[in-house]
């Protein structure tokens, strides 16, 4: 079910401000790509391009094309929410519903989309989510709390199970363990291991040894200074990103001289 | 040849009282005992002149207070504390102050109010009542029909518009309305009242009185509060629960009703029990619209209608004769419309207890 997209020659904009400029990249399924490069490099822009988020900011737009399953996400009959259904999303801070339970939060993909369900199918996509995001043991007996009693490690993952709900094709992840503690960042690292058995996922980080730990491909965003649009300097094999990158600026960044 | 490690220079880095002879601490029980010092010092100071003002005593025995511990604290421990002694002393006296013409009168509302109050007061209109006896209950179904028909009003008209500023409205459109809502907040009620009662005279003519008018009235002024208190608290929402919803492939309408909203909801409560708290007690623009009658009316759209303020304002105008019950009646009516405040304040209160998200169990 994990589809490849193929992105060529995109540029954002923020009204007149171009963000990033002339991205060339191709993200295939079952695998992990990882995003790295200083911020403000457009990294962030990019992956909320691939299922259409940042049209939520004013003013927001892309030129190019970004294409998934031999069809253009920009393409003028596509309906960005449907997009959005088959391109999940996992932020940087937890965000579950604060009104919904645990069971609730997970559903609500579903639910907010006005499916009805009857109570032994809500069981089993609850079931089938929080096991697939490897919290099913830790909630099972209080799926009725509240998803704000969890931990911040744990909300994360009922995040990471909301979106698997949805039953998505692509996994898009920003940042999704920077506000954890190192325990939860490797549960959801592990998670990340599984999940790319099954799903192309997509992954902005700041952190270099967690790109090297989980992703099999790696692309380098970088900015030639403030103002300026982020350019893809290079993308490649991770093992050969970090080993013997073809970019000078991208092994300066790997070995923490600047960045 | 190890370089020793001096420790370093032994300079004050904490610089107490730098002046004042020692640096003592004051116990827990030093204020209390210069405030009770201060009590006796005045209360003699009194005694002595035979000038006996319970006023007079309490506001010389605080600034016996203020002066002495200022300058007990100021030789003990310094400079520093002697300010913050000042500071503490001067946001006590402006709290007390504020809160002086409340406490003063409620007690006094209660005292001429409480009287008043039995089961025929509640249950009787003023229906060819001369003199003592009659009752309010044809003002509080006045009250209580124009009220909610105000609030039916005034709800979706003010939480819909808070939607448009907050969740659609961009550029001069929603500046422009953002404007006029803040104009609003500062009608005149008797503006309200005459506005309402002009749009009516074009539908029924000269002359015309009736609930619903009343209620428009109201409305006008319920409207602009119900906007504010809706925005702010969907401003409140953090973007990123509308962005989860977003990623989830949820529709923006539905992202507004499910999730903005449902987060939303025990503030807006608050907030529209609020505005209903603040028109309940409005008394000139119901005296232009909805009239006034001896009578019970419950239909809201003919008629002249009895509320609580009007009937209160009424009393006192024209008591009747003798004039001591339509006293005593408009005081228990003062009582009704504070206590309806405070339980809607209390209604309000607990809204936000019950339905705000909880983040632990």
């Amino acid at each position: 079910m994990a589809k490849t997209i193929d992105v060529s020659d995109l540029d954002i904009y923020y009204g007149s401000f171009k963000a990033v400029e002339d991205v060339t990249l191709t993200m295939a399924s079952r695998s992990v790509t990882a995003l790295i490069g200083p911020s403000g490099c457009g990294k962030s822009s990019f992956l909320r391009s691939l299922n259409r988020m940042h049209e939520v900011i004013p003013g927001a737009r892309v030129e190019g094309k970004v294409i998934m399953d031999g069809r253009g996400l920009y393409d003028v009959d596509v309906d960005p929410v449907l997009v959005r259904r088959d391109i999940g999303m996992v932020f940087q801070r937890p965000n579950p519903f604060p009104t919904m339970s645990i069971a609730d939060n997970v559903l609500a993909g579903k639910r907010l989309n006005g499916k009805r369900m009857n109570r032994a199918e809500a069981a089993e996509i609850v079931e089938r989510a929080l096991v697939s995001a490897n919290l099913w043991n830790e909630v099972k007996d209080r799926l009725r709390k509240p998803g704000a009693s969890l931990s911040g490690g744990q909300q994360q993952r009922l995040c990471i199970a909301r979106a698997l709900a949805v039953e998505p094709q692509v996994l898009l992840m920003d940042e999704p363990c920077s506000a954890l503690d190192p325990i939860s960042t490797t549960a959801i690292e592990d998670l990340i291991h599984t999940l790319k058995e099954r799903y192309t996922i997509v992954i902005v980080t700041h952190n270099m040894q967690q790109a090297a730990r989980v992703s099999d491909t790696t692309a380098f965003f970088n900015l030639a200074g403030a103002g300026r649009p982020g350019h893809l300097i290079e993308s490649g094999s991770t093992p050969k990103i970090f080993s013997t990158p073809d970019n000078p600026a991208t092994e300066a960044y790997i070995s923490g001289r600047f960045g | 040849m190890a370089t020793q490690t001096e420790p370093p220079p032994a300079t004050d880095v904490w610089p107490t009282a730098s002046r004042g002879s020692s640096r003592v601490r004051h116990s827990h029980h030093a204020p209390t005992v210069i405030l009770g010092a201060s009590a006796v010092l005045a209360a003699g100071v009194l005694g002595l002149s035979g000038w006996v003002d319970p006023v007079g005593a309490v506001a010389l025995g605080w600034l016996t207070f203020a002066i002495l511990s200022t300058a007990l604290t100021a030789t003990l421990r310094g400079r520093r504390a002697a300010k913050n002694n000042v500071a503490t002393i001067l946001v006590t006296s402006a709290f007390a102050l504020a809160i002086l013409p409340l406490a003063s009168l409620m007690w006094v509302v209660i005292e001429h109010g409480a009287p008043a109050f039995n089961a025929h007061f509640f249950t009787y209109s003023m229906r060819s009542v001369v003199g003592a006896g009659g009752g309010i209950y044809h003002a509080i179904i006045g009250t209580l029909y124009v009220t909610a028909a105000a609030a039916v009003i005034s709800v979706p008209i003010g939480l819909l518009s808070a939607v448009y500023l907050v969740e659609y409205g961009r550029g001069p459109m929603a500046k422009a309305l953002t404007f006029l809502v803040d104009v609003m907040t500062g009608i005149p009620s008797i503006v309200a009242g005459l506005f309402a009662y002009a749009l009516f005279v074009l539908f029924w003519g000269e002359g015309t009185r009736s609930g619903i008018a009343g209620a428009v009235a109201l409305s006008l002024l319920m409207i602009p509060i119900v906007v504010r208190a809706s925005e702010e608290m969907l401003k409140l929402v953090p973007h990123e629960l509308r962005e989860g919803a977003y990623a989830l492939g949820v529709r923006k309408w539905r992202t507004v009703v499910q999730v903005v909203l449902r987060t939303a909801a025990p503030g807006i409560i608050t907030g529209i029990m609020l505005a209903v708290a603040r028109v309940v007690g409005e008394t000139a623009p119901l005296l232009v619209t909805a009239g006034y009658t001896d009578s019970t009316n419950s239909d809201i759209f003919s008629r002249q209608m009895m509320t609580l303020p009007v009937f209160a304002y009424q009393s006192f105008k024209s008591p009747g004769v003798p004039p001591e019950p339509g006293y005593e009646r408009a005081w228990g009516t003062a009582l009704v419309l504070l206590i309806i405040v405070m339980v809607l304040n209390l209604i309000a209160r607990l809204c936000t207890y019950f339905f705000a998200p909880k983040p632990n169990r």
